[in-house]
């Protein structure tokens, strides 16, 4: 699943995803029709859309296939929420496998233990998406997989701290959101590592969003970037 | 799954909230004394709830917590009747009311009918909802709140910004001045020993004259129709025992079976409270005094709020009543941390405030209804619940309940948005021309202004052309 995230603002981070997994064998197909996993409308509070995209999305995933997300959001979403978005409709049983199919893009590198080889990156901080964290819970995984492909993980204060993105938050509550922005683009600048990777491209549109707009001079990279060479 | 509605019965929220709920976070934002206090604050009782969950198995403890409220829900009509029955076996008066106004005037019409002049208060958020306080004032009845934290808001003018904690937001300094001000002295010390020594003399002279005590309840028992009051400083144990008359409030959902399942929720609510593995007083009241029995009052009632709680039964929502307010999730929010829970304009604030105010005051009630959205849905408030609410899922539900201006632009635009992204062509042809939009307006890799919704983005922070990101 390319994400529709990827698909708007860094074609990069899904093209970088497709690279990783191919170099450790892995056979990749990457669906021409898919679009998103529908939860900017379902956060809205808008259902009923939500669940018209989300549809498509099941029938294009449909399938015995893996599907590998570069996103814990986008992968928490299909894990956790469309369970009870198609509860008693016709597509429950189709949600409910699809679900069962769905894993993170460093999740499946540590279940199936596989590796892309090693990373130039070097340092980095690791920033723990709120999602990735508490709905996929998972910590481990992406620093597994940072480890092996040879970088440091510098870890700053309160990484499991929200950086305020939140999806449509970010612009019904933006002070806020930002206000939480500058303070994650502030203490991934103390860990004293030159990048800060995340496996959420949302929350380091977000926070590289704010420290450029405050001159923090903060780098960013979604981690398929960085385990990709 | 059927939801039965009702009209809002008289707001839970208070009505006087000044501005937006965005502008409020706005001026909060702007308050770094406020920010400090809070993070303080929220940091110290991180601290403390880790040790619980180190030392004494919190987590451990959830789920049969979670399994205990979820129960009592259930069968939460056979409870309350046991509940009923029980007090009035022990020579107590129940009241059911419908809805805050209700239970503000009931309480008032007793103060008034035994010719009360003063009414002494403990800590409690049901008679904040039912804006108590307010219905006793009008008639001419004096309050005063007698837990140390809601005495300091009382002299301040103003209110609760945490469940439990309801003055956290300010700290020494500034309590010192306000006791300096009631005083009518400099001579207040300004030391935390010195201040809560200060409070108690003054409180002392003010139980004194009270003939009416009025309480919260944090547990009723059914099986023998107790009430149990759990408190740190001693001061709920003198509101219910030396007034004349004690009327303890009890929202309609704070009852479990028997003593079995209060052993288990009194231990984990001040765990997850404040970090503390007991209460440091836990007061059991069972009916007024009884003949031949040295102290209590004369008179006790029991006044159970329904206040919106009974049709939540049986909804997607009847989580939300399972809540045993104990504030971890306000503490374990990014959002309150930012702003504190004044800014939410609810004596509930928090997670559970943004999901229960609006539901109590009906979808469309304008003090409360943008409450769901301020939320980054991070979680942290699930897992920091000691019964187990799914409170970020309530909130998903509770935005999609809510019926306002905003929500209605936000229909018409996902509506387009779900026609486009529902298939592949109009999709594509979407993309390709937003990334030539941010090319074209791109300088030097970042976007700073973008149209339409997008604009909201822009306004405080910068989108990028170029992926990765140049600093």
């Amino acid at each position: 699943m390319r994400t529709c995230l990827s698909d708007a603002v860094a074609p990069s981070v899904w093209k970088a995803s497709r690279r990783v997994l191919e170099r450790c064998g892995v056979q990749v197909r990457v669906p021409r029709s898919q679009t998103c996993c529908s939860q900017p409308a379902w956060t809205a509070g808008q259902p009923d859309q939500a669940r018209a995209v989300a549809r498509h999305t099941i029938e294009v995933f449909a399938g015995p296939e893996e599907v590998v997300v570069p996103s814990g959001s986008c992968a928490g979403m299909v894990v956790h929420a469309y369970p009870e978005m198609f509860q008693g409709h016709p597509e429950e049983e189709a949600a409910l496998d699809l679900a069962r199919r769905t894993i993170e893009l460093t999740q499946f590198l540590q279940k199936h233990d596989l590796d892309p080889g090693p990373s130039r990156a070097g340092a980095v901080t690791m920033h723990d998406s709120c999602h990735m964290l508490r709905v996929m819970h998972e910590s481990a995984s992406p620093r597994a997989a940072l480890d092996r492909a040879g970088c440091e993980v510098r870890e700053m204060p309160g990484t499991d701290r929200c950086c305020g993105f939140g999806g449509v938050f970010s612009i019904t509550f933006p002070e806020l959101s930002a206000r939480l922005g500058e303070e994650k683009a502030r203490a991934a600048m103390e860990s004293g590592a030159p990048e800060v990777v995340s496996c959420d491209l949302g929350c380091l549109m977000h926070v590289a969003g704010v420290a450029h707009r405050r001159g923090i001079p903060l780098r960013a990279r979604h981690i398929a970037e960085v385990l990709d060479g | 799954m059927s939801t039965r509605r009702r009209k809002a019965s008289g707001g839970v929220a208070y009505p006087d909230a000044r501005g937006t709920l965005r502008e409020r976070t706005v001026q909060a934002l702007a308050d770094g004394t406020l920010r400090g206090n809070l993070e303080t604050a929220a940091a110290s009782w991180g601290e403390s709830r880790d040790a619980m969950r180190r030392d004494h198995g919190l987590d451990a403890m959830r789920d049969r917590a979670r399994d205990i409220r979820r129960r009592n829900i259930r069968e939460l009509p056979a409870l309350l009747s046991e509940m009923q029955a029980k007090v009035r076996e022990a020579g107590g008066t129940v009241v059911r009311a419908q809805d805050g106004a209700e239970a503000a005037r009931y309480v008032t019409g007793l103060a008034r009918a035994r010719g009360v002049t003063v009414v002494a208060k403990s800590k409690s958020m049901a008679t904040e909802e039912i804006k108590l306080n307010e219905s006793l004032t009008d008639a001419g009845i004096e309050v005063v709140e007698t837990d140390l934290g809601e005495w300091i808001l009382q002299l301040a003018g103003e209110r609760p910004s945490h469940i439990i904690a309801p003055a956290v937001h300010l700290n020494r300094g500034q309590v010192a001045t306000l006791f300096r001000e009631e005083a009518g002295t400099d001579d207040v010390p300004d030391d935390r020993e010195g201040l809560v020594a200060h409070a108690r003399v003054r409180l002392r002279e003010k139980f004194a004259q009270a003939g009416m005590g009025v309480s919260g309840v944090n547990l009723g028992v059914a099986s023998t129709g107790t009430v149990c009051i759990v408190e740190n400083e001693g001061n709920a144990r003198l509101v219910t025992s030396q007034p004349r008359i004690h009327v303890a409030v009890m929202g309609m959902e704070r009852v479990v079976a028997d003593w079995d399942e209060a052993a288990h929720i009194l231990q984990v609510l001040p765990m997850a409270a404040i970090g503390q593995d007991a209460a440091n007083y836990v007061n059991l009241i069972t009916g007024p005094r009884r003949e031949g029995e040295a102290d209590g009052p004369e008179e006790f009632h029991l006044v159970i709020v329904d206040g919106g709680r009974g049709a939540l039964r049986g909804t997607e929502f009847e989580e939300a009543l399972s809540c045993i307010r104990c504030g971890a999730c306000l503490y374990s929010c990014p959002m309150w941390k930012s702003v504190g829970g004044q800014a939410y304009g609810s004596p509930y604030s928090g997670p559970i405030g943004a999901v229960i105010t609006p539901l109590l005051e009906g979808p469309a009630s304008p003090t409360s209804r943008d409450l769901p959205f301020m939320s980054s849905l991070c979680g942290a408030c699930g897992e920091a619940c000691p019964v187990g609410i799914p409170l970020q899922d309530l909130l998903v539900r509770a935005r999609a309940r809510a019926s306002s201006p905003a929500t209605r632009r936000s229909a018409i635009v996902f509506r387009a948005w779900s026609r486009l992204w529902r298939r592949p062509t109009t999709y594509r042809a979407w993309m390709a021309g937003w990334r030539l939009m941010l090319r074209a307006r791109g300088k030097g890799g970042w976007v700073t202004r973008l149209p339409g919704p997008g604009a909201g983005w822009t306004q405080v922070r910068d989108m990028p052309s170029r992926w990765p990101p140049r600093p």
